[in-house]
Parts: C-alpha cells; sequence; structure tokens
C-alpha cells in the first residue's frame, strides 16, 4: 500500500504583518479609546438583567426557597442546575490558561485572558446559587469551619462542604492566576495612557512592574507552578461537584462515571461558551489577526473530541444501567429515555452528541457562523444534561407514590436570566478596562521574540519552513 | 540601596534594539564582571538566564514549604474539629475516618501553595514598589511595549561613569543616558 506523506506546517499564531508595538496598540488601543457607544447599549442591558437578579435574589431572601418549583421529593431543582451549569463553563478557562500551557501550546495566549475572565465571572454566578439555596442565608458562615453559638463544626464528609472548599478554592486561585497575568500588561498600559486618572489606577495595579529580566525569571517560574497546581485544582473541582450526585444513593446519581463524565462535560460546554464569546468580541474589536480562524479549529477539535467523551458516557450509563442488573437503576434509564421528562433527554442527546460530530468536516471547523450556531447549541445541551440528572432521578425516586412533575416558577427562571446579568456586566467592564489579550505572552510567543531568528548582525531572520522529504523506503510500504 | 541626595547616579540605562542583541549584551556585561545590573524587556526572553548567570529561583521552595504548612493544617484542623472537639458518629464510621477528608486537605495544599506561588514571586521581586529610579526615564517607557533595556548600577563596586558609556556603545547600544535617583 502506498502511502504519500504531506508536511504541515503549524500555521502562524499572528496573522498580518505586526511587529511588538503594533501588537500592544491593537490591544490596549481599545482600553484607552473612549467608550464606544454600543457599548454602554450592552451593559445598560446586562444592569438591567443584574438588577432582575438582585430582585429575585431579594425576593428569596425575603419569603424562602417555597418561591421555587421545588418539592418532595424533587427538592433540587435550578439552583443546582444552574450552578453546575456555570461551574463547567468556568472550567475551559483553566485548561486554557494552565493545562495548555503545561502542553506549551503557544496557541492559548490569544484567548487565555479572555478564558480566565470568563472563569472568574463564571464562578461568581455558580456561588450565588448553593449560597441563596441554603434557606437561612443570614447563618451561611456554618459552612465555613468557624466558631459559632452552636459550639459545632461542619462536616468535613459531607460532599457539600467539599464543594465549598473546592469552589471558594477554585475562585481564588483563579483571581489569582488571572491576576499574575494581568500585572506586565497592566504596566504596559500605564505607561501608554495620558490620563492622569489611569496612569495612578493602572499604576496601582501593576505593582511597579518594570519589565526586569530578573523579576521575569522568578515569574516564569510562578506561572509554571501556578499553572501546575491549577491543572489538578480544575479537575478536581469538578469531580467534587459531581460527588454531590455521586456519593448519594439516588438511581442514575450513585454511579463512578460521573468524575470524569462531569469533568469532560465542563470542558466541553466551557470551550462552546469561550467560542460564543470570542467570535463576538473579535469581530467587535477588530481583533481577527490576533483570535484567527485556525485557533477557531483548533478549539473546535477539543469540542469534537470532548463531545465525543459525553457522547460515550452517556452509553456507558445506560450499559451499566444493563450490567449491574439493578432494577431501580435500570427503571431510571428507562424513565430517563422514554418517560414524562423525555423531551429534555432527547434535547440533551441532540445537543450534545449529535452537534459536535459535524465538527469531523474541516470545512465546517473554520466556518465561523456555523461554530457560532454550534457554541450555542452547546451550552443549551450542557444546561439539559444537568437538567435530567437532577429532575428525573429526584422526581421519579423510589417510591411511586411519592413520583411527581418538577416545573420551575417565574422565580426560578428570572434567577438564571439574572445571572446572565452578573456575568456579562462583569464581562464589559473587563473588555472596557483590562488588555483581552495577554499582550505579553502573546508577544513572547511570536517568532520575533526567539532570539534564534536573528542573524549575527541582529538583523531578523524569520524562520524557513523546512519541508522535509518523506523518506523513499517508507513510500512504498 | 543607600539613601543619597537628589542628584547622585542610579545607573546607565541603554537600549538595544532586539532581544538577540539585549542577550549578547547581557553576555558581555556579565562578563566583565559587573554583579549589579538588569536588563529589562516587555516579555520573558528565552536563555537570557544563562546570559545574565542568574541562579535558580527560590519560590519552588517558598511554594513547598506553603503547601506544607496548607497540607498539616488542614489535617490538623480537620482532626481537632472531627475527632477532639466535637466528634460525631456519623453512619458508625470511625472519627478519623481519613479518605473523606482527602478532597478538604487537597483543596487546602493547593490554595495555599498558590499563595505562596504569588505572593512569594512577589516578595522576591521586591514588589509592589511605589516608585522606582527607571521610571524617570521618558524613553524608559518602551520596556512594557517594544524596547530593550539594560541599566548598570551605580552600585556596582567597578562601576565607572566614562567606562561603562564606551562599554554599552562599543556593545551598539543606543539611547544611552544617565539615570539620576528620583
Amino acid at each position: 500500500m502506498s502511502k504519500t506523506y504531506e508536511y504541515v506546517p503549524e500555521p502562524a499564531l499572528v496573522k498580518g504583518d505586526h511587529d511588538f508595538s503594533s501588537i500592544t496598540s491593537l490591544v490596549t488601543d481599545i482600553n484607552m479609546r473612549p467608550t464606544p457607544k454600543g457599548w454602554y447599549v450592552a451593559f445598560t442591558i446586562a444592569n438591567i438583567l443584574l438588577l432582575i437578579l438582585l430582585v429575585s435574589i431579594g425576593y428569596l431572601i425575603w419569603e424562602g426557597t417555597g418561591i421555587w418549583g421545588l418539592n418532595t421529593p424533587a427538592n433540587w431543582g435550578w439552583a443546582i442546575i444552574n450552578f453546575v451549569w456555570w461551574v463547567g463553563i468556568g472550567h475551559a478557562g483553566t485548561l486554557i490558561s494552565a493545562i495548555l500551557f503545561l502542553f506549551r501550546q503557544n496557541w492559548r495566549t490569544a484567548i487565555n485572558r479572555f478564558a480566565e475572565a470568563m472563569t472568574i465571572f463564571a464562578v461568581m454566578c455558580a456561588g450565588i446559587f448553593p449560597a441563596i439555596h441554603v434557606g437561612r442565608i443570614w447563618v451561611i458562615y456554618w459552612v465555613f469551619p468557624l466558631p459559632n453559638q452552636m459550639a459545632m463544626w461542619p462536616n468535613f464528609e459531607s460532599p457539600l462542604l467539599w464543594d465549598v472548599f473546592a469552589v471558594s478554592t477554585y475562585f481564588t486561585v483563579s483571581l489569582l492566576f488571572w491576576y499574575v497575568g494581568l500585572v506586565p500588561d497592566l504596566a504596559t498600559i500605564r505607561d501608554k495612557i495620558k490620563s492622569k486618572f489611569g496612569k495612578i489606577a493602572y499604576g496601582i495595579g501593576a505593582l511597579g512592574w518594570r519589565g526586569s529580566n530578573r523579576h521575569w525569571w522568578n515569574y516564569e517560574k510562578s506561572y509554571m507552578i501556578l499553572a501546575g497546581l491549577a491543572t489538578p485544582l480544575v479537575l478536581s473541582v469538578h469531580t467534587i461537584v459531581s460527588f454531590d450526585f455521586a456519593v448519594s444513593i439516588i438511581p442514575g446519581w450513585h454511579t463512578t462515571i460521573f468524575p470524569p463524565y462531569f469533568v469532560a462535560g465542563a470542558v466541553f460546554s466551557g470551550f462552546a461558551m469561550v467560542l460564543t464569546l470570542m467570535i463576538i468580541c473579535r469581530k467587535i474589536y477588530g481583533l481577527e489577526e490576533i483570535m484567527t480562524d485556525d485557533h477557531i479549529e483548533k478549539m473546535n477539535i477539543i469540542v469534537l473530541v470532548t463531545g465525543s467523551m459525553v457522547g460515550f458516557a452517556y452509553i456507558m450509563e445506560f450499559f451499566i444501567a444493563w450490567y449491574g442488573q439493578v432494577e431501580y437503576e435500570k427503571a431510571i434509564f428507562i424513565i430517563r429515555a422514554t418517560g414524562p421528562y423525555a423531551w429534555a433527554y432527547w434535547i440533551m442527546i441532540v445537543c450534545n452528541v449529535v452537534s459536535p460530530q459535524f465538527f469531523w468536516s474541516k470545512k465546517l471547523r473554520r466556518n465561523v457562523t456555523f461554530t457560532f450556531i454550534i457554541s450555542i447549541v452547546v451550552n443549551i445541551g450542557m444546561w439539559f444534561e444537568r437538567f435530567v440528572i437532577t429532575v428525573t432521578s429526584l422526581s421519579t425516586d423510589f417510591m411511586p407514590s411519592s413520583w411527581g412533575y418538577y416545573s420551575p416558577t417565574m422565580w426560578d427562571v428570572l434567577t438564571y436570566v439574572g445571572t446572565f446579568g452578573l456575568f456579562f456586566s462583569s464581562f464589559l467592564l473587563f473588555l472596557r478596562f483590562l488588555p483581552m489579550v495577554a499582550v505579553a505572552e502573546l508577544k513572547g510567543a511570536m517568532p520575533q521574540a526567539d532570539p534564534h531568528n536573528y542573524d549575527e548582525k541582529g538583523e531578523y531572520n524569520p524562520p524557513k519552513v523546512e519541508i522535509p522529504e518523506p523518506r523513499k523506503d517508507n513510500l512504498d510500504r | 540601596m543607600s539613601t543619597v541626595n537628589k542628584n547622585s547616579v542610579y545607573g546607565i540605562l541603554a537600549e538595544v534594539r532586539n532581544p538577540k542583541e539585549l542577550i549578547d549584551i547581557a553576555r558581555l556585561v556579565n562578563k566583565n564582571g559587573y554583579k549589579k545590573y538588569d536588563t529589562f524587556s516587555p516579555f520573558p526572553i528565552h536563555g537570557i538566564d544563562k546570559a545574565m548567570n542568574l541562579q535558580k529561583s527560590k519560590l519552588g521552595w517558598i511554594v513547598f514549604s506553603h503547601g506544607l504548612i496548607g497540607f498539616t493544617g488542614a489535617i490538623a484542623m480537620i482532626y481537632f474539629m472531627m475527632v477532639y472537639d466535637y466528634p460525631l458518629n456519623i453512619s458508625g464510621k470511625p472519627f478519623m475516618n481519613i479518605p473523606a477528608w482527602i478532597p478538604v486537605i487537597f483543596e487546602l495544599t493547593i490554595l495555599l501553595s498558590a499563595f505562596g506561588a504569588v505572593f512569594g514571586m512577589f516578595f522576591l521581586n521586591g514588589l509592589p514598589k511605589l516608585n522606582h529610579p527607571l521610571f524617570t526615564s521618558e524613553n524608559f517607557k518602551k520596556a512594557t511595549d517594544d524596547g530593550f533595556f539594560i541599566c548598570i548600577e551605580a552600585d556596582d563596586p567597578q562601576f565607572d561613569r566614562e567606562k561603562v558609556e564606551k562599554l554599552l556603545k562599543d556593545a551598539g547600544a543606543t539611547n544611552i543616558e544617565t539615570v539620576h535617583e528620583d
């Protein structure tokens, strides 16, 4: 059988004829230009949604969790669905900033700042739900190991407490990681901005950074260690979130596949969300030369891989339910696919299993409009995944006499819609005031940054792509 | 750094064109026996640690010690709360139920290590810093954009203004200027 080989060189990270200075301007000028009118429009809409969130939370605290559609045995509803959904979205940011860093994937530099910001805001939205669903929010400090009037401590053997530690650690570490990356870029803006107030504000944020190579030396070490810490952290967070379900004995939840399956699903939905935001922002802010179609293609490959892992997990769940021969387990999976919530189940299957399979086609992977649509479809699908897991198992539990149909109320919906207000208000502030691309890291990944790409006289000598000839003896095998 | 009057010299600052030249000039300055000098670039440069003969960063030890505090601290805290201070019988399981403690111990180890990595890095770098003599140079603003700089400090025992200027000039550096204490 004969084989022909084709060497495909890695595409350039930055398109167009850019040097360091033009990259700096391209990104940081966005922060220094007057605020565009469209931004105010978007910010107003986001603020209205944020107001809806505040009103729904206020009413919830006033009236109690009875305003939601919860009822025995479905004591978990939209709150946990939204919590898991938002946390999952956050995971892509850490994956891009930490795991792809450890794998030396330099293309991450175009999107990591952006994705990390998304992580932080998504985790903020997620954190609201477990906090407000407790009913008596004024004693929320009981979840922390603080001395209290009952002289009791939280139960360290409960997955819900593990969740408190996991999510708060995750938020803190993501925030620190993000800030460490921001410091050199804030220094860049400090040195470029004209306004006195801006100089002071960015100067405080930059902590006196001056680009010293003695500093970079510690900085790079710190960045690498943080990436090494964030990698197991991000895997542990969604593992522990899945323990909220898997450690219980509810049919459909009590399975060992949950941790890997949840992590894959989290990365899947997170990348879809990064794509949604990125496709809009690169268009509006004219960053197509930094966030190129090659980036979209690479991210679509990750969506395809993780989407297929999720699809595989769905199949394995069914297989194990049958293979395990537990009546309740078998029943719950049949109910999922054919019972009262079959509509949600099939939405989930179509959105999560079928839709990413289009990305086997290179043409569709590189199609921006198509990617945008799929990225939204995926996030709808991932919301329904959590809905199916939570609601089907709870509403049809061990005793048929207590079975019922769970529906959300207006307040469930408004709280969820409101979190988008929090997310987009924060994200718009980020776009307006902070550099949305990690400028220093991007410059460091450009071919001009490599001292080997200069000749003896110090002139830039771009690397030539050498295409190795395929070895003759391999050709006719 | 000693406290000095207004016009004392902080060092000589010079600019080069690109990362390669910065590495070359750093190597040259290092070979000439200067100890108190620094190079500045908008991004970390591959291989400059060798040219400047930088010692291995101590950050790893800081992170390790913080991680150890997080690990032992978490075990001690949970032991105190779950076994010593208020033991709770949960489904008849032993009070020392270590497998169930692992998630919290793990998270606290990571949290403290991350604190060590971030704050340790800023500590080693002497940041945050309100001001620095180099910020008086208008040209130095490029160091966070596309400028590559080297500065030989006056504190260096070999420092001699004319010699330093000649060395930098012969190495092809431009925009040589004297930076004064602010």
